[in-house]
């Protein structure tokens, strides 16, 4: 009867929470399987398929694009990324951002707002109501 | 008959509104339990990332992480989390108040402001009111991912790294329960030490490749997972703000149409009244 708690999480969402016979992972310095009883150990993960046998022997796999495994003596977790991670990647992301930001203040009217817009033009029309109002009132 | 057909034409144009507010209450009461669930799903990751930080900040005194150590500020960033969307009463006000008050304590130091926008409600606000906003997001929609935020995160996180802030803050609004929303600011980094007596086992990790990497890639992720919560709990806040809003919208309308509906009554009432003295008072005169 060896078994432990294993949790497959994500920042997005809990994967996989249960009880399990062993484990399977890619790790980024090889493959490890992690049965009851290893060690504590901290761990990046490569993308790929983690393995997850249960007590009854069912065999279910699981795909992480990386993150990090961790041991414990009774608990395993995995903090699964949720996206495929690379720097050049991520520094697109990054230029993109700031492209974003820049690109609005360079033009500020671009994004000229609906609600914004409607109130200024209700402002608008008070005021020709007004200026009618006064000219009919002068008129007479 | 004639009598009081602006007065129909009102009312009617009012229950078209009402129908579309109470649509959309409807509409943002189901997203809302969808964005609470989202919500609490999000939780675990960060308790599960806090922790091993935790541990290693403690399993390696001798390594100081630049997001641990405390620097003079000179400069601070702040993540303003906003919605993309109006109509959601006072969410977005209340927040852009919060978030101003603390940077004006920071101008009061001297001390200058970077912005990074998420959201297009802080895009135009902060558009109108300056600022030096050196990164933005805009629609993620009602679920969004950890790779939509990746970019925004890095800029500031750089700026980190390569002394332009000293300090970085997240400003979003948390969700307590479907009537209270509050605007939070919340220091990012560097990461508030916690004093956790737990976690003083006597056992370490094995880590591999070394734990210095490790706690790299933890802290961005970490970080990441932070902003990221603050979007979600943004997003819930924005639904449930919404339908509030637009239930105290469709209960007006409802009203407005009690009181047009009295004064039709009346006014049609004080027409057949005429017509019928007119007539009567026609008949005597024969």
């Amino acid at each position: 009867m060896y078994t432990f708690h294993l949790d497959i999480v994500s920042a997005e969402k809990s994967i996989f929470s249960g009880t399990v016979d062993s484990l399977v992972a890619t790790g980024e310095l090889g493959e490890l399987g992690i049965v009851p009883g290893h060690a504590p150990l901290l761990t990046k993960l490569k993308p790929g398929t983690v393995k997850v046998t249960d007590h009854d022997g069912n065999v279910e796999h699981y795909y992480v694009s990386g993150g990090m495994l961790e041991v414990q003596p009774h608990v395993t977790t995995i903090l699964a990324d949720t996206a495929a991670r690379a720097d050049d990647v991520d520094e697109a992301a990054a230029i993109a951002a700031k492209e974003a930001a820049e690109a609005a203040m360079a033009d500020q009217n671009s994004e000229i707002e609906y609600s914004a817009a409607a109130a200024e033009l209700a402002e608008a029309v008070a005021q020709l109501r007004t200026i009618q109002a006064i000219r009919k009132k002068a008129g007479k | 008959m004639a009598v009081g057909k602006e007065i129909r034409t009102k009312i009617g144009s009012i229950k078209n509104t009402q129908k579309i507010t109470s649509a959309m209450e409807m509409v943002a009461a189901s997203k809302m339990r969808k964005a609470q669930d989202r919500m609490e799903a999000t939780k675990p990751y960060a308790e599960k990332i806090r922790s091993v930080i935790g541990h290693l900040a403690m399993g390696n005194t001798e390594y100081r992480h630049p997001y641990i150590i405390e620097r003079e500020v000179k400069r601070v960033g702040f993540i303003v989390v906003s919605t993309d969307r109006g109509l959601c009463g006072g969410l977005n006000t209340n927040l852009f108040k919060n978030a101003l008050q603390s940077m004006k304590d920071w101008q009061d130091k001297e001390v200058e402001i970077d912005l990074c926008l998420i959201g297009s409600k802080a895009g135009a606000f902060f558009n109108r009111f300056g600022g030096n906003v050196v990164a933005k997001t805009t629609n993620l929609g009602d679920q969004p991912t950890v790779a939509d935020l990746i970019g925004t995160v890095k800029v500031m996180l750089d700026s980190f790294d390569e002394g332009r802030i000293d300090r970085l803050y997240l400003v979003h609004n948390e969700f307590v329960n479907t009537m209270t929303q509050e605007p939070r600011v919340h220091q990012l980094l560097p990461v508030e030490k916690q004093e956790e007596d737990e976690l003083k086992h006597h056992w370490d990790y094995i880590y591999e490749p070394d734990a210095k990497e490790l706690l790299d890639v933890l802290l961005v992720r970490y970080i990441e997972s932070q902003v990221y919560q603050g979007v979600v709990d943004n997003i819930a806040c924005e639904q449930a703000s919404r339908m509030v809003a637009m239930k105290a919208a469709t209960d007006n309308a409802g009203d407005i149409i009690d009181d047009l509906q009295l004064i039709y009554n009346k006014a049609r009432q004080a027409a057949i009244t005429q017509e019928i003295s007119e007539i009567i008072g026609g008949a005597a005169a024969v």
